[in-house]
């Protein structure tokens, strides 16, 4: 075990972990941050997408002893239930969650591109979320709700 | 006699009700459980196909520090499987293995690093077994079937049946097509993986958590395996990340993490990974067809006779279910006056195959459109006008006696063809372009039980507290279809409240009465309709109540928007269920929902097909292909569906573009393949999902036929609108090429060996040209139903 | 959940305690560690103790362009910088843009894509799976199950990085305990499965250079079954010069993905040097392209279909260049 101090949501946390244990992991099962989802654990699907400042990167794919010295987003850090962002809630509205099981990443994965591009084009919006799969909807409603809060920013 | 919405929440596109819990990250899957003390567990697959186990050897994986529990396969020794007619499982390979990936021992440790440590420390001596993995060798004689009891050598099971006189239509036929398909099995691909959470109560009963989208039958089989009384068990279905039929099945991780809970007293939890998934399977049948048409010239059929061959894995799953599925509902989009049906379903030593979206259908109705395609050619007809010709009449039955009510086909053939323009750019795109139609029908809901038994399919029950909340309790399981939101939205309508207001509690064997569970497209028309009674019963109670205590005549109160209308007085929805409590007591109302008992024919094999109603989907897809390489892009696909009424048109635009999109990763990549008897890729870089990039653009066109017997007119909308997609894109790359590709999925191999077969002079048609060596036993007769009934 | 065996992490500050800590058995170079990581665990790497993170390095992830053109790309800087930064040619630009998915190339590195093991769908295949299989040469069995006659491993060479390097001519940086040293891209290969990188495992790769492109018109076409997630099945790096008459007077053909390295194709680039430059010449190097390479089954589509593919994207890559 490893003594780490990772920031996770703006929030400092002091942990023990052991080397090989993956970001994923440890969001998930040491810090109870079970909004990170998880389909292949190989890089294959994007479920776990996480933000390592401002970035999405796969969690699965990550040693938590990695980043250490960075800010991590996860679905938790972006809105809550009574504060929901725009994006969790156009996902809403616009059918983008079926199950809901690749939504947390696709949120992260778009509120990504939007932070760098406010207002951009579908084929931009899909060639962002062209490593999140999505097995219910199609994508084309996610699509249509990223690019109702990207109108927003107009 | 159809209820009309008239609150306007019925037919209003809403977000789902849990859509802010799934967006923030809320949503329990049944991963994001834990409980003080929680073990991990972890099962060991077979790496043999075909083997006799030899001998086991846990002693090193039992000293492990850590491990609390190891199981075997006579640790669990009752036989089970989902239909009565399939009990060939084990929740641990007893004897022998029958497939890579078979479940046959099982750890849990205090971590997952030493429960995988204890798994690698287990020895397993194995005798190699003669290994079958094709339908050719599984319909053979042999000594060493995978399956010895019953003894029929590799053979599941087998129909064969015939539905008027086949031999006359043929006879008075102008014109006779013969033609055959395969197309390939493929993997539900859900993107959670399955689990299981197991827990011993304060009370010392079991409470299973499981991704299951049936936890009724999950109860049942937990109860049979662990030999507990059901009322010992409680089964709780966590909102599943995706189904799409993959866990429809009871599989050995519940049974086991049970079993281990029970024993340790301490919480077990197993989530598999994705190869794992690959091996759990129930995906679609590989199935190998045979269909041969008579048509007058007009393009009339005058009798169908259909082969099909269903390469089933090792273990029986829905399997006998899925057998008749892929010879019942051809009859049920066009009007075949004599139809002969005869399937058989073998074992092979692969994961075992089940229901997927569809169940058994977009084999036949891939094979079917595409046969129908050749023939209008042939008749010198197009593809719109030989439908047309033959389409179902709404309010009839067809000659296999599923009974036809509401039906929107032909206005679904209209709508597409119209929007897409098919009829002036058929035949006229420019080059590798093309064009392509097809159509389809699925069942709103099985009309029979798995089980056999007269109890409602469906039961509601609405509970009201002082304060005007309703909750609303039914064991349907949400695997993302949206059925907690269609239960709010059908209640919400029936009572003028607004659907995010009431309470949902779901899917729960302690706490809600039975729904049969979320497979066959069953839940919108069925837990749909058990709520809308209860709904009713309790308007009812409220109106009545309201009416005494002023002293009006029942007919003048009604309700409105939160609001009960009494004469001229508004009363509001919370101070009216007050008067009825105090009138009534509690206020609870149970609703119910049985199919009808006249929807089924009297042979064998009848029960499978019937329906209390159908959805119809007609399909233009248009294609862009590459002559030199052979890949084929989508670029538009217009999808029309008759979902009688869509309670809520998002949700149904949701399923149809989610349909699409399945469809399209099994026209064109997605394969469940095999190198002898390892799966070719089990995982999800090698099993070929489409992304976002190859999605096309997608004209839903909602169809409302105002079914009299769904819920506000209401029919399905998960399954059906995969199924005209599939063949429609075949029929485009012919319209594209020249060519037919009689084999799913049309990778870019096939299409490329079918142009050089053109261009040598060939018909450049690339698929099967043989069937196996087999005989069928002589048909069941059944007399067709008395021509021109209207029901 | 599938997860990681127990290892051993170390996260050096310097190239040398880097190189040392590689000497040790056992020890593996992480640096984005997105194929290093699924290699992991599917337990592919069974002699595995130790992860190298050259993280804490200091200036590995940076892009310079000198004065006379020369591009020198950090080992670390990852794949979405390279496509991001607009001083570096179009054709390296795209290649980079084409691997894995987004997620990948924000965390996946130039040194890593360029060193990225070679791939089989023998070997890369999760745990239950291998073990059913006999063990194939890679995974220390008897013999390779893809060409069972010979005793080789044909494993695919799956960077899109290297094909497109080895066409610009680019050298890569290598320091290890011996010192340092500069070759060309195209000398970091071997054409052996097993081991396809020509340079001792203490040895670790800190820069990619190459000389100015003015002039140069280069592209990269690859062959997957997806627009993203999927690696190269066939890649197809060209990088041609042409005079003011419009005659060819460099060029540079290299195939990705159809051997256990990049495999240049002089046959092809002959066919086009010191002649005009159409479809003439560009199908008769498309042509020397399909007889040199001999892709085997053992990625997605069939090797019959990729050897097909070769002169079908070489033609096309080249005539997007003329």
């Amino acid at each position: 075990m490893e003594p780490v101090i990772l920031t996770v949501n703006g929030t400092t946390r002091h942990l023990f972990v052991a080397p090989h244990r993956t970001l994923l992991e440890t969001v998930r099962e040491d810090l109870d941050l079970t909004g990170t989802k998880h389909g292949c654990e190989l890089g294959e699907c994007g479920a776990c997408t996480v933000l390592v400042d401002g970035t999405p990167i796969l969690s699965c794919l990550t040693l938590t002893v990695d980043v250490t010295d960075a800010e991590i987003v996860t679905i938790e850090g972006i809105g809550s239930i009574a504060q929901p962002h725009p994006l969790q809630r156009a996902f809403g509205e616009y059918g983008a969650a079926q199950c809901g099981y690749c939504t947390p990443a696709m949120i992260l994965t778009a509120k990504a591109l939007l932070d760098r591009d406010p207002d951009p084009t579908d084929e931009a919006i899909e060639e962002a979320i062209a490593g999140n799969m999505c097995r219910c909807t199609g994508y084309l409603a996610i699509v249509r709700a990223i690019a109702s809060v990207a109108e927003t920013n107009r | 006699m159809t209820i009309d919405p008239h609150h306007g929440i019925v037919g209003k596109a809403a977000p789902r009700v849990d859509s802010l819990a799934q967006a923030t990250g809320m949503t329990r899957y049944v991963d994001d459980l834990s409980f003080p003390g929680m073990l991990h567990g972890k099962i060991l697959r077979s790496t043999q196909a075909h083997a006799r186990i030899v001998s086991i050897d846990t002693s090193a994986a039992e000293a492990l520090p850590g491990v609390h529990v190891v199981l075997t396969g006579t640790d669990l020794p009752v036989p089970f499987g989902l239909l009565p007619v399939s009990q060939d499982e084990h929740a641990l390979a007893i004897d022998k293995v029958r497939h890579v990936g078979d479940a046959v021992a099982a750890v849990a440790a205090d971590d997952p690093d030493i429960a995988q440590r204890a798994i690698d420390l287990i020895e397993v001596a194995y005798e190699p077994l003669p290994v079958v993995t094709t339908i050719t060798e599984a319909v053979k004689v042999t000594d060493e079937p995978i399956h010895r009891e019953p003894p029929r050598n590799n053979r599941d099971r087998e129909m064969s049946l015939e539905f008027g006189d086949v031999d006359a239509g043929f006879e008075a036929a102008d014109h006779i097509r013969e033609d055959v398909f395969f197309y390939q099995g493929n993997n539900h691909a859900a993107l959670e993986t399955h689990g299981a959470v197991a827990v011993v109560e304060e009370d010392g009963r079991l409470h299973v958590f499981s991704a299951t989208q049936v936890p009724h039958y999950l109860h049942r089989i937990l109860a049979s395996v662990l030999e507990m009384p059901e009322g010992r068990i409680r089964v709780t279905a966590n909102p599943t990340g995706g189904g799409f039929g993959a866990k429809t099945d009871v599989f050995s991780h519940e049974l086991v993490t049970a079993q281990m809970a029970r024993i340790t007293g301490r919480p077990v939890k197993i989530v598999l990974t994705r190869e794992e998934v690959f091996y759990a399977h129930r995906g679609r049948h590989p199935v190998l067809m045979w269909v041969k048409t008579g048509f007058i010239s007009d393009g009339a059929i005058t009798a169908m006779s259909f082969k099909t061959f269903l390469d089933g894995g090792a273990y029986g799953s829905y399997g006998a279910a899925s057998l008749l599925y892929t010879g019942q509902l051809q009859t049920v989009t066009y009007r075949i006056p004599a139809y002969r049906f005869q399937g058989v379903r073998v074992f092979t030593n692969k994961p075992a195959c089940g229901p997927k979206r569809g169940h058994g259908t977009p084999q036949p109705r891939f094979a079917l459109e595409v046969h129908l395609d050749k023939a209008a050619e042939e008749l010198g007809l197009d593809p719109i006008t030989i439908r047309k010709r033959n389409l179902v009449e709404p309010f009839t039955s067809t000659v296999n006696h599923l009974r036809i009510t509401s039906c929107g086909l032909s206005e679904c053939i209209d709508r597409v063809v119209e929007t897409s323009g098919f009829q002036d750019r058929y035949r006229n795109l420019p080059g590798g372009r093309g064009l392509g139609f097809a159509v389809g029908a699925y069942m709103s809901g099985a009309g029979l039980p798995i089980y056999f038994n007269d109890m409602p399919q469906s039961e509601v029950m609405l509970k009201v507290d002082r304060g005007g909340g309703v909750t609303v309790y039914s064991m349907a399981a949400d695997c993302g279809q949206g059925s907690t939101t269609m239960l709010a939205t059908v209640v919400g309508e029936t009572l003028g409240l607004n659907p995010s207001e009431l309470v949902l509690v779901t899917a729960d064997t302690d706490l809600t009465p039975v729904d049969l569970g979320s497979y066959s497209s069953r839940v919108t028309f069925m837990a749909g309709n058990a709520a809308l009674d209860a709904a009713l019963k309790l308007a009812d109670l409220v109106l009545t109540a309201v009416a005494d205590e002023l002293n009006l005549d029942p007919d003048v109160v009604s309700l409105g928007r939160g609001v009960v209308l009494a004469g001229d007085r508004e009363i509001p929805w919370a101070e009216a269920v007050r008067i009825a409590e105090a009138k009534w007591g509690l206020l609870v109302t149970t609703g119910t929902y049985k199919p009808p008992k006249d929807i089924k024919g009297d042979y064998r094999g009848a029960g499978v097909g019937p329906s209390p109603a159908y959805s119809y989907s007609a399909c233009v897809a248009e294609v862009d292909c590459d002559r030199e390489t052979g890949h084929v892009s989508v670029e538009r696909v217009w999808l029309a569906h008759d979902v009688g009424r869509a309670i809520n048109p998002l949700l149904v635009r949701g399923q149809i573009e989610g349909s699409v999109h399945m469809a399209l990763g099994e026209v064109l990549m997605e394969e469940q393949a095999f190198r002898g008897a390892l799966h070719s890729g089990p995982s999800l870089l090698d099993y070929k999902i489409p992304t976002v990039l190859e999605m096309p653009q997608v004209e839903s066109i909602i169809v409302e036929s105002i079914d009299a017997e769904g819920p506000f007119g209401a029919k399905e909308v998960g399954q059906g609108p995969l199924l005209p997609v599939i063949p429609a894109v075949v029929n485009a790359v012919h319209d594209a090429l020249g060519i037919r590709i009689d084999e799913i999925p049309v990778r870019p191999e096939k299409v490329l060996a079918a142009l050089d077969d053109l261009e040598r002079g060939g018909d450049g048609r690339y698929g099967p040209t043989d069937l196996p060596n087999y005989t069928f036993r002589s048909p069941q007769r059944v007399d067709p139903p008395p021509e021109t009934v209207t029901v | 959940m599938l997860r990681l065996p127990p290892l051993r992490h170390e996260a050096p500050s310097t190239l040398e305690q880097a190189i040392a800590l590689l000497a040790e058995d056992g020890a593996l170079l992480a640096a984005g560690g997105s194929d290093l990581v699924p290699n992991l665990k599917r337990r592919q790497y069974p002699a595995a103790r130790t992860i190298v993170s050259l993280r804490r390095v200091p200036d590995l992830a940076r892009v310079r362009v000198d004065d006379s053109g020369t591009v020198r790309i950090g080992a670390l800087t990852t794949l979405a910088t390279i496509a991001g930064d607009s001083r570096l040619p179009i054709a390296i630009r795209e290649a980079a843009g084409t691997v894995a998915s987004p997620q990948i190339r924000n965390q996946g590195t130039v040194g890593g894509n360029l060193c990225v093991d070679t791939r089989c769908d023998w070997l890369n295949v999760p745990d239950t799976w291998r073990q059913a299989a006999e063990p194939c040469l890679k995974a220390g069995g008897e013999m390779c199950w893809v060409a069972p006659a010979k005793k080789d491993c044909w494993a695919v060479s799956s960077s899109d990085l290297a094909p497109v390097m080895v066409a610009f001519g680019a050298e890569v940086q290598l320091i290890g305990s011996e010192g340092q040293r500069s070759i060309p891209v195209e000398q970091l290969y071997r054409n052996d499965g097993m081991a396809h990188l020509a340079k001792a495992p203490d040895e670790i790769l800190t820069e990619v250079a190459f000389g100015s492109h003015t002039g140069v018109r280069a592209t990269y076409h690859k062959l997957r079954r997806r627009g993203s997630i999927d690696f190269p099945i066939l890649g197809v790096a060209a990088a041609i010069r042409l005079d003011e008459t419009n005659i060819c007077t460099e060029a540079r053909i290299v195939l990705g993905a159809v051997a256990s390295a990049p495999l240049r194709v002089p046959t092809a680039e002959h066919a086009l040097v010191g002649r005009t430059y159409n479809d003439e010449s560009i199908a008769e190097a498309a042509e020397a392209a399909r007889k040199l390479a001999r892709p085997f089954n053992n990625t997605d589509l069939t090797s019959r279909y990729r050897k097909r593919m070769i002169p079908v994207f070489v033609k096309r890559a080249l005539q997007e260049l003329g």
